[in-house]
């Protein structure tokens, strides 16, 4: 008799069940929607704070001073010491190595520009554009295209290349191949100099193509970047590199991170090491790079842990308004579908039913509209993550399988808390006057 | 059963007065009554009202006021605008002065002045020195850790990697530029991780006095949108003809690209919020209205129009929109200074331009709920719904 009074309040009244059974599939997929993003938002946050650049700076150990003023570098070009090139691989053999975005080596060059009288002092810094590079049995891709993505290659004429693409027009346009001879021109020095792509340009007593011109908004406008191996030809030191920029992500930062590694006991020294911290990255970089100096980049590191806390925050506070609302939601919609029924509970409870047997029918619809709503929510919440994971970051926001059965029994419990109240007035109600149709 | 017990044949002073206000009042007076004599659903589609217009209040105060808050938090990354003097000159005298002019009185901007010296060490070694205001400084380089700022004369604040060349046990130093000879105390240490690392920072007018080298650069962090930061950069290349004003690209991009996708997020998030509030409301109200057809049924069987009916119950439900948006608002701008707090440790502005909006949502919701139930039961004949079937 139990099923088939359940069976029966579906078939004859779905308009209403339909109702209900929609507010509880909105309500679950905001709520499975909302979770999603909130638990995601994070690790994409910090993936966006990477335009921010790099975040740490691997120098040799022995290195003399920089004397640089306003982008010209001072320093002797001999002087002090240089990182091996071949050394840079290993940095995607760190712990963390699945954290590092990316990563370019400096090796600024003070050149002469031009011949005869003329001539000009200028800096040109070698680095890596878009270079591949092996470690293992792992491919990757590294340079200033990751590392840098404020650096903006224009054709002259209004049109920006894409790294590793070539323009047709004007001829070889684009960022340089990393193994060729091509160079870019900072904006500043290129309009002082009116040269555009293509043309050639008097580097060092060679003859070298411009591939491109540079824009960035700070010293390199005024230099020429070209391939590291034309940097270090032109040095004289084959394998040289000044500095190396490393991006980054990184746990936002306490009082543990912040403590000296030599002072731990191994546990502690373990969970330390194990952390993605800045501090730990960098001392992970000193180990595989040889003779080697990491240190994180303040103006970059320290401030990205507010933002990302702060952003954090405030969805899950978000997060917290759209399950309270959509509770809401659910609750309203079960009460209202309960208190139309006042009617067919006076006349169960006429025909003798006690008031157990009438709320255990109530609350059987409610665990089936609850369990069906639940489903349908949770796979139209997972689609609206992705939607909203693809048009905003450009990659997926995945919702956990482990989510599920929370979803559904908060689900659950929503729809009996939401009906609770309405289920208790509508057996307190007495049937005489459900009946008489007053109330 | 009477909707409106005591209100006919009851020789009465209050019945009387009654009867004798305007005919016109009868309509208010049923909107009222209504309201008043089924207080508890009425109160509980007002609470829900309430809560959803407290809830979109909030989201939307949030939405407009967070922008600002995380541009303030972004601001900790420092300059976003430099003005640089053409070819390595120096920076004409009011250079500065011209910057803050230009802040004008709200103060918008902060400026901080550079000045750049290659000086030698006793054993020839080169430095760079800087001079700048140190106060500046600090309030702009949130970043730079620094034991102790100088705080007096021929005191210096010096690079981390600079130290170990002038002064590796902090002892006082002499430095050389132009045959000029300067003695410095190490006040405190500077670590940056970047070029600062290499120098020595003095203060500016100590600084001038020594080298007779003006500011070169001036570092301006400006608050405020892309828009804004793209004005004051024109704004400060006018004043200032003969120096290079250009935005720093990494900081301004990277902030466009964060707060972009931030408010992207809260944008959609903020949409779902306000439409499961909205669906909250529409089964509230519709249950409402729905459970009041004995009502409709009996205002048409003593003869009301269609119009009026519809009348009626579209203006309970306005009136009952109307009422919840106005506590929500208030209810909402609470939550919104406590989100506001909470995360950001700075007041939200109560943001009252979203009232408009607020208050429209709601009476259209709410008109919409009401609407759905009537034409439902329009096509039922009112004998049925009294028969009590």
């Amino acid at each position: 008799m139990f099923p088939r009074l359940v069976y029966e309040s579906f078939r004859h009244q779905a308009r209403r069940k339909l109702l209900a059974g929609i507010a509880i599939t909105l309500g679950v997929a905001v709520a499975t929607a909302m979770i999603a993003v909130a638990t995601d938002i994070g690790d994409k946050i910090n993936r966006e704070l990477r335009s921010y650049g790099a975040n740490l700076v691997v120098t040799p150990q022995e290195d003399t001073l920089d004397v640089e003023v306003g982008g010209v570098n001072l320093k002797p070009p001999s002087d002090g010491a240089f990182l091996n090139e071949a050394d840079l691989p290993k940095i995607r053999g760190t712990f963390w190595h699945n954290n590092i975005v990316g990563f370019s080596p400096m090796l600024p060059v003070t050149v002469k520009l031009g011949s005869g009288p003329d001539t000009k002092e200028i800096t040109l810094v070698g680095t890596y554009f878009n270079k591949d590079l092996s470690f293992g049995k792992e491919d990757f891709r590294t340079g200033v295209s990751i590392t840098h993505p404020w650096w903006k290659v224009s054709c002259g004429d209004g049109r920006l290349a894409r790294p590793g693409r070539v323009e047709d027009s004007p001829p070889a346009c684009g960022w340089p191949n990393d193994d060729s001879q091509d160079i870019l021109v900072g904006e500043r020095l290129a309009a002082k100099l009116a040269k555009k792509p293509g043309d050639a340009l008097d580097v060092a007593g060679r003859q070298l193509t411009i591939s491109g011109i540079l824009s960035t908004g700070g010293a390199e406008d005024d230099q020429i970047v070209a391939p590291l191996a034309l940097a270090q030809q032109i040095l004289g030191k084959p394998g040289a590199v000044r500095r190396v920029y490393v991006s980054a992500l990184t746990k936002p930062q306490d009082a543990f991170a912040a403590r000296d590694p030599k002072t731990m006991t191994p546990e502690v020294y373990d969970r330390w090491y194990c952390s993605p911290y800045v501090q730990s990255i960098a001392y992970q970089l000193q180990e595989v790079v040889p003779h080697s100096h990491a240190e994180q980049i303040r103006q970059v590191a320290q401030n990205e842990g507010t933002v990302l806390s702060r952003i954090k925050g405030l969805m899950l506070l978000v997060t917290l308004a759209a399950l309270f609302a959509s509770a809401l939601a659910v609750s309203a919609a079960m009460a209202t579908a309960i208190f139309e029924r006042r009617v067919e509970v006076g006349l169960m409870k006429a025909l003798g039913a006690g008031n157990l047997a009438v709320s255990a029918i109530f609350f059987a619809e409610a665990l089936l509209l609850a369990l069906v709503g639940g489903i349908a929510g949770f796979s139209a919440g997972a689609l609206l993550a992705r939607q909203i994971g693809r048009s905003i970051f450009n990659s997926q926001i995945s919702v956990e399988p482990v989510l599920f059965p929370v979803i559904l029994a908060i689900a659950v419990f929503v729809t009996f808390a939401g009906s609770a109240a309405a289920i208790r007035r509508a057996v307190k109600f007495d049937p005489v006057f459900a009946l008489r149709g007053e109330g | 059963m009477s909707t409106f017990p005591g209100t006919f044949h009851t020789p009465n002073p209050v019945a009387d007065r009654r009867a004798q206000a305007p005919h016109a009042s009868m309509f208010t007076r049923m909107l009222l009554r209504a309201a008043v004599l089924r207080r508890r659903r009425a109160a509980a589609a007002l609470l829900a009202m309430v809560v959803a217009a407290a809830v979109a209040t909030a989201m939307m105060n949030l939405y407009v006021d967070v922008q600002a808050k995380l541009r303030t938090e972004f601001r900790n990354y420092g300059a976003n605008v430099v003005v640089v003097a053409k070819d390595g000159q120096s920076l004409p005298a009011d250079a500065l002065a011209k910057v803050e002019f230009a802040a004008g009185p709200g103060g918008k901007m902060l400026a901080v002045p550079f000045s750049y010296a290659v000086a030698r060490t006793k054993d020839g070694q080169s430095v760079v020195v800087v001079g700048t205001d140190f106060t500046r400084a600090r309030q702009l380089n949130h970043w730079w850790k620094v034991s102790h700022w100088p705080d007096g004369q021929n005191q210096a604040l010096i690079g981390m990697r600079a130290a170990n060349v002038v002064s590796p046990n902090r002892q006082p130093f002499e430095l050389t530029f132009q045959g000029k000879a300067i003695e410095l105390t190490p006040a405190g240490m500077l670590q940056t991780g970047a070029g600062e690392d290499s120098r020595i920072y003095l203060d500016q007018s100590q600084f001038q006095n020594w080298t007779g080298v003006a500011p070169s650069t001036i570092e301006v962090a400006v608050n405020g949108t892309a828009a804004e930061v793209e004005t004051s950069v024109r704004q400060l290349a006018q004043l200032l003809p003969s120096a290079d004003v250009r935005p720093v690209r990494q900081i301004m991009e990277g902030e466009a690209n964060v707060l972009n996708k931030t408010r992207a997020t809260l944008y959609a998030s903020a949409t779902l919020v306000v439409l499961t509030s909205a669906l909250c409301v529409l089964a509230t109200l519709m249950g409402w209205v729905f459970d009041r057809r004995r009502d409709f049924a009996i205002m048409k069987a003593l003869g009301a129009s269609e119009r009026l009916v519809n009348g009626f119950f579209a203006a309970e439900a306005a009136a009952m929109g109307a009422v919840g948006a106005i506590l929500g608002f208030f209810i909402g701008i609470g939550v919104a200074v406590w989100i506001g707090r909470a995360n950001f440790h700075a007041p939200v502005v109560p943001r009252f331009s979203v009232f408009p909006y607020v208050l429209a949502g709601s009476v259209a919701v709410a008109l919409i709920s009401a609407i759905l139930p009537i034409i439902m039961l329009r096509r039922v004949q009112p004998a049925i719904i009294l028969r009590g079937e």
